[in-house]
C-alpha cells in the first residue's frame, strides 16, 4: 500500500514561497523611480530585444524581473487587458491599479492553484501630473500588492539596493540624477568582495514614462543618449531623439543571433568581464 | 469587462495565451460584439439609417504622404454635422480616412489605431506599412455583410513606409474597396462621393515630387472642387471658419495642420476662386 503523506497547508504555501523567492533572488535587479519628469525604469539586462521593460498603455509601463516567460505571459495580458478597456470606454479610463490588482488575482491563483508559484516580481508605474500623482505598484509571486512610495527595487539582493536607493532617491531629481542614482544602486551589490561595481551602458535597459508627453508617454533610451546620461553630459535633452527610432520596423539589421534573457538571467554568475 | 472571469479571479487564459499578436483576432474571442462585422443586422436595406461621411483625398509629395478631408456628414438631403473630422493618424507614421456610414467608420478606425498599437506593444516593433494595409483590408471585409445592406465603409490609408529604398517613395497610398483590397495606388487617390471631381482635379494637377506644401494646397484645391461639384461635399466654410483637415505623414512622424495654417490655405484657394472659379 501506497505511504500517504501529510503536508500541513502551511508547509506547501512556504515550500512554493521559498521556490519563488530563490528563482527571483538569482536574476539580475531592476529598480523603479519617481523623478521630477516622470518615472524611469531601470533594469540590468544583457539582451537589447528581450525586454524587462516595456509599454503598457499611454501613462503606464511595467517592469519585472525573474523568469522571462512568466512575465512575460503576465505582460501580453496586461498589453491586453489595457487595450480592450482603452477601448470599450476611453484612453483616460486605464488605470495602474486595475492592471495591478488582475496581475494580484492571476498571480495568487497560480500561487494557490499550480504546484509551481510564478517566480516573478512586477512592477506596474503609472505617471502622474506631479511625482506626488505617480503610482508604483509592486506585485510579488504570492498575488499580494503593495503601493510603493516612489521608488522600489526588485530581483537579487533587493534589500541592500532598495537601501541604497532611498538614501539616494529625492522625487525632484532630474533624468540625469536619476539615472546615476538607480545606476549606482543598482552597482552597490554584486561586486568582489562586496564592493560597488560599474555596469555599462549595453547591459542596461533604461526606459521612461515622460510626464510632459501626452498620449503615449513611454520611450527607451538607448545607445548614445544613454551613455551621454550615464557619462552626466546631456541631461534628457540627448534622449529626445531617439522617440523616432523605436519601436523600429524590421529592417535587414535585425538579423542578429537572439538570447534568451530567461536563461542569461537565471545564471548564477553574471559572467561579464565589468562585473 | 466584457470577458468572464474564472472564479479563482485569475485572467482568463485567452489573456495569457501567446497566440496572437492582433487584438482583432483576440476580441474575436473575448468580446465579439466589438467587432463591426460580428454584429446580427436585421434583413433590410439600412442605407438611410446613418449620416455619411464623405471626400477624403491623399497625394504623394517628395517627404511623405498628404491626407485632407471635407468636414460634412450628410443623411439623405440634409447635412448631419459641419464639422465631422474624418481624417486621423493610424499611428505614428500612417494617416487614414474614413467615407461611407459614419458611426461605423469611426468605430473601425478606433479599431484599426488600437489594432496598430496593439501589434506595436506585444511584438516590440511597428508593422510594415504592407502589414498595415493588409490588416485594414481584413477589417473591411469582415463589415461585408453590413456593407451589402447600406452600411458600408470605405478607408483611404496612406503611410510613411520607414522601409523604403528610395526617399521619394516613402509616401504610399492604398486604397480599398467593401471586399477589402487593398490596392497600392501611384501618386494620388481619392475616396467618397466627391471622389470622382477631386480624382478629376488631381489628375490635371499633380506632378510627381511635390513639396509637402504645394501638395498641401492640391488636396485643399481637389476637396474644393469636389465640394462645387458634390453636395454631399462640404467646401471651406468661411463664416464658421470650418476649414478641411489636412495632415501628413514623413520622415518625421504624423502631424496634423493647425487650424491657423489650414485656414491660411483654404483662404487663399478661395481668393483664386474668386479670379477663376474653375481653379
Amino acid at each position: 500500500m501506497a505511504m500517504q503523506f501529510y503536508a500541513s497547508p502551511e508547509q506547501i504555501m512556504r515550500d512554493r514561497s521559498e521556490l519563488a523567492r530563490k528563482g527571483i533572488a538569482r536574476g539580475r535587479s531592476a529598480v523603479v523611480l519617481s523623478y521630477a519628469g516622470g518615472v524611469l525604469f531601470v533594469a540590468e539586462n544583457l539582451s537589447s530585444a528581450l525586454h524587462k521593460v516595456s509599454e503598457i498603455y499611454d501613462r503606464i509601463g511595467f517592469a519585472a524581473v525573474g523568469r522571462y516567460n512568466e512575465f512575460e505571459n503576465l505582460r501580453r495580458a496586461g498589453v491586453r487587458m489595457a487595450d480592450l478597456n482603452g477601448l470599450s470606454y476611453d484612453r483616460r479610463d486605464v488605470t495602474g491599479l486595475a492592471l495591478a490588482n488582475a496581475f494580484a488575482q492571476t498571480l495568487g491563483a497560480i500561487f494557490t492553484e499550480q504546484s509551481k508559484p510564478f517566480e516573478v516580481e512586477i512592477c506596474v508605474a503609472e505617471v502622474g501630473a506631479t511625482p506626488d500623482d505617480d503610482s508604483l505598484y509592486r506585485n510579488t509571486y504570492d498575488g499580494s500588492v503593495t503601493d510603493e512610495p516612489g521608488r522600489m527595487a526588485m530581483g537579487g539582493q533587493a534589500d541592500a539596493i532598495a537601501g541604497v536607493l532611498k538614501s539616494n532617491h529625492r522625487p525632484d531629481m532630474s533624468l540625469g540624477e536619476a539615472v546615476k542614482v538607480a545606476v549606482q544602486a543598482l552597482g552597490s551589490v554584486g561586486g568582489e568582495g562586496g564592493a560597488a561595481r560599474s555596469i555599462a551602458a549595453n547591459q542596461l535597459e533604461v526606459a521612461v514614462l515622460d510626464r510632459n508627453r501626452v498620449g503615449r508617454t513611454f520611450r527607451r533610451i538607448t545607445g548614445a543618449a544613454l551613455i551621454a546620461l550615464l557619462d552626466g553630459g546631456a541631461e534628457g535633452e540627448a534622449a529626445d531623439g531617439d522617440r523616432a527610432k523605436t519601436p523600429t520596423t524590421p529592417t535587414e539589421e535585425a538579423h542578429k543571433p537572439t538570447t534568451s534573457a530567461g536563461s542569461a538571467d537565471l545564471e548564477d554568475k553574471p559572467g561579464n568581464p565589468e562585473a | 469587462m466584457a470577458a468572464g472571469f474564472d472564479p479563482s479571479g485569475r485572467l482568463p487564459d485567452v489573456f495569457t495565451n501567446a497566440g496572437t499578436s492582433s487584438f482583432t483576432s483576440f476580441l474575436s474571442q473575448v468580446a465579439p460584439e466589438m467587432l463591426p462585422g460580428r454584429r446580427p443586422l436585421p434583413p433590410g436595406m439600412a442605407a438611410d439609417l446613418a449620416p455619411h461621411a464623405t471626400t477624403i483625398v491623399a497625394i504623394s509629395a517628395a517627404g511623405g504622404v498628404v491626407m485632407a478631408g471635407d468636414r460634412r456628414a450628410t443623411m439623405g438631403n440634409l447635412i448631419a454635422q459641419r464639422d465631422i473630422e474624418k481624417v486621423h493618424p493610424a499611428d505614428a507614421y500612417s494617416l487614414v480616412g474614413i467615407a461611407g456610414t459614419a458611426g461605423i467608420g469611426i468605430e473601425l478606425m478606433r479599431l484599426f489605431q488600437v489594432e496598430l498599437e496593439h501589434y506595436e506593444k506585444l511584438e516590440g516593433a511597428m508593422l510594415s506599412l504592407d502589414g498595415k494595409a493588409n490588416r485594414l483590408a481584413s477589417m473591411i471585409r469582415g463589415n461585408l455583410g453590413a456593407a451589402m445592406q447600406g452600411l458600408a465603409v470605405i478607408p483611404l490609408f496612406a503611410g510613411f513606409d520607414l522601409a523604403a529604398k528610395d526617399p521619394a517613395r516613402a509616401g504610399r497610398i492604398f486604397s480599398f474597396d467593401v471586399t477589402g483590397g487593398p490596392y497600392e495606388e501611384t501618386g494620388y487617390d481619392a475616396i467618397g462621393s466627391g471622389s470622382l471631381f477631386a480624382r478629376s482635379a488631381l489628375k490635371k494637377r499633380f506632378r510627381a515630387g511635390l513639396s509637402t506644401d504645394d501638395a498641401v494646397r492640391l488636396a485643399v484645391e481637389a476637396l474644393y472642387d469636389a465640394a462645387d461639384d458634390d453636395t454631399a461635399t462640404g467646401g471651406p466654410d468661411l463664416t464658421r471658419r470650418i476649414y478641411p483637415v489636412v495632415m501628413t505623414a514623413t520622415a518625421e512622424g504624423t502631424h496634423r495642420l493647425t487650424d491657423a495654417e489650414t485656414s491660411a490655405v483654404a483662404e487663399s484657394v478661395v481668393a483664386g476662386r474668386m479670379e477663376n472659379p474653375g481653379g
